[in-house]
């Protein structure tokens, strides 16, 4: 692609045609934002100097093609990977100036894998998600309670609560990772690559949950492969290529054909969601 | 299940399904509260119960043989003489020693089987015990040893041999798998050295350090009691603060990390108080083997829980340490044998059912 061509995209993108402000400087409220970053393992950098605010009550899905940088990113937010330079703030102050189980308690984290230890039943499971709020004299509060009933009630995995995990569909193991999150009672929910190795009906099934627990107040941060999945579900997109955040805002006004060539190299339509009325991006092949 | 809620003074039951009987405690308005789940409970009180008998049992078995309450008495003071003498000063250090070890083992295992996510990870699995010999094995060869002198070179055997495997296990961070392969192979080297060593020895020498070798807790008295009561408790206490990181550990390193575990840190400080029980086990008794390898998985299927759990661990590490010791001083009386010859001898029994179960299910 050449300069000329990336430097239009990425005009066309910025500045909201309503607005007239770049979407990035658009002044929402966040709690939760990446200042400067660069980010890179082992001598292998990622990201360089890296601007990402997430909008509180959005939910935020950060799309782009394999090894762009988005999982990196979000453990970077989640404060799993340390920035070599910049900071990660948490309601203002740096999220590496907080406790351990302090953070917990503000920001939670569905990670890419988890392991259930053998023979650990639904709500067991979903118990161990209160642990930043648990103390060594109280470890089993009638708040903690009244969290797992919750957390298993909203993901609808009530009705199993006494089985074992290992017995579990794909899909009821991830609403049930998902309860095990969301017991943690965060404002902030961070979830990475959430419907990877889910056929599309629990895909769907997740994502409307997520929806829902957005409607219900909470932040969200999604990274998604499917870009139709993300330009439906999600209220903010970050799309980003080779580390760097290269258009966000609403889907509607972020996604247009030139974007997704720039950003996967894929030749495509963008029309409109019948059912949704969100941009649906049709690939036209070779 | 049903007669147990007649028997249990049964707090409020948990009002999520568990899939298991789970009752909650709430005291103090709230401010000390717990979950228990209840088959591990019972699982628990059974394991110490009969730890504690056979403790008893174990008190008046011998040469001279005391009626168990002749035994109880004696416990509580009321009797002098030859009884309190055999009961009290000679037999209890040892009994005692044999349920604090026993416990130190079950614990020191379930931390490290935790640890590594896999049944195989034990102290002694992962060449903790080789090495401690080979430092009881230096001391007793060229300083002629002693008591003392013999625990201080098992404990420092043992520390460095921990130290070698983590050295050799660690890439990015320490994976359970590599460890235990380091620890076979480190383990396998330090044998041979030992071996060689013994070879180089004097007769009688050779004999004193094969003994040693073996672990036992003959010749047991009250002066070793009270150091390890004092090492168990502090790490105890240590434990007590960490030891429910262990479950979330297990959950793989990033969901440890999103709840607040602090990764590195929390290890370090599990394995080195893993490390230190089996070192002042080691110490005080020479090194018992398979104890801390059976006990957590025989106390894990007892309970049929989801991970090895701590204090069934000890539990069942102080009835199987009691239990092989009187089978050890009574078998072949009045030859006693070292405890650690019974414990082998379990434990090759406990791995063959244990591999027979597993070739049974592929």
């Amino acid at each position: 692609m050449s300069e000329e061509l990336k430097e239009s995209v990425v005009t066309d993108v910025l500045v909201d045609p309503v607005s007239g402000f770049a979407p990035g400087a658009r002044p929402f409220a966040s709690r939760l934002s990446a200042e400067s970053v660069s980010l890179g393992y082992a001598g292998r950098p990622v990201s360089e100097a890296l601007d990402v605010r997430i909008p509180d009550g959005g939910f935020t899905v950060i799309v782009g093609p394999n090894a762009c940088g988005k999982s990196t990113l979000l453990r970077a937010l989640s404060r799993l990977l340390e920035p070599t330079s910049g900071s990660v703030l948490l309601d203002g102050k740096s999220i590496s100036s907080y406790g351990a189980k302090e953070v917990a308690r503000r920001l939670g984290l569905l990670p890419q894998t988890s392991i259930a230890p053998d023979g650990i039943t639904v709500a067991d499971l979903v118990a161990r998600g209160r642990y930043p709020h648990q103390k060594l004299l109280r470890q089993w509060s009638e708040a903690d309670e009244a969290a797992v009933v919750q957390a298993l009630e909203a993901t609808n995995v009530e009705g199993l609560s006494g089985r074992l995990v290992d017995e579990l569909s794909g899909g009821q193991r991830q609403r049930v990772w998902v309860a095990m999150v969301l017991a943690q009672q965060t404002p902030l929910l961070l979830l990475d690559e959430p419907t990877t190795f889910l056929d599309i009906a629990h895909q769907i099934e997740l994502l409307e949950l997520f929806r829902r627990l957005n409607g219900e107040g909470n932040t969200l941060v999604a990274v998604l492969h499917d870009l139709n999945h993300a330009c439906r579900y999600a209220t903010h997109l970050i799309a980003m290529k080779d580390g760097a955040v290269v258009a966000e805002g609403r889907p509607a006004d972020v996604v247009t054909a030139e974007l997704v060539e720039h950003v996967f190299g894929l030749p495509c339509l963008v029309i409109d969601d019948p059912v949704s009325h969100t941009p649906l991006v049709i690939p036209l092949g070779s | 299940m049903t007669s147990l809620d007649q028997a249990l003074p049964l707090e409020k039951a948990t009002s999520v399904d568990f899939g298991r009987r789970t009752i909650a405690i709430r005291r103090f308005g709230g401010r000390v509260s717990l979950r228990l789940d209840v088959r591990t409970l019972v699982v628990t009180a059974v394991l110490l119960t009969a730890a504690l008998a056979l403790a008893v049992v174990a008190l008046g078995l011998g040469e001279f043989s005391v009626a168990v309450p002749d035994v109880v008495s004696a416990l509580l003071g009321q009797s002098s003489g030859a009884v309190h003498m055999v009961v009290v000063e000679w037999r209890l250090p040892r009994v005692l020693l044999a349920l604090l070890l026993g416990a130190a083992m079950g614990v020191s295992g379930a931390i490290f089987q935790s640890l590594t996510r896999n049944a195989l990870g034990s102290p002694d699995v992962i060449g903790f015990n080789t090495g401690a010999y080979t430092g009881a094995l230096v001391v007793i060869l060229l300083m002629g040893g002693g008591y003392f002198a013999v625990s201080a070179g098992a404990l420092v055997g043992g520390l460095v041999t921990a130290a070698l495997v983590y050295v050799f296990a660690y890439k990015k961070g320490i994976q359970g798998f590599r460890l235990i392969i380091a620890g076979i192979a480190v383990s396998a080297m330090l044998a041979s050295v030992n071996t060689w060593l013994i070879l180089k020895a004097s007769l009688e020498q050779a004999m004193s350090a094969a003994v040693w070798g073996a672990g036992s807790l003959n010749k047991i008295t009250w002066d070793q009691v009270l150091p390890v009561m004092i090492v168990f408790g502090a790490l105890l206490v240590v434990l007590s603060f960490y030891g429910r990181r262990l479950g979330l550990l297990e959950m793989g390193d990033d969901a440890a990390r999103a709840l607040g575990v602090r990764l590195e840190g929390s290890r370090l400080v599990l394995a080195v108080v893993g490390v230190a029980l089996t070192a002042m086990v080691t110490a005080a008794a020479g090194p018992i083997a398979f104890v801390s390898l059976a006990a957590p998985q025989l106390a894990r299927r007892l309970t049929r829980s989801a991970s090895v759990g701590l204090v069934p661990s000890a539990a069942m590490g102080a009835f199987l340490l009691v239990a092989s010791d009187i089978a050890a001083q009574n078998l072949f009386a009045p030859t006693q044998l070292p405890v650690g010859v019974v414990t082998v001898s379990i434990g090759g029994c406990y791995l063959v059912w244990l591999l027979a179960r597993e070739v049974k299910r592929q």
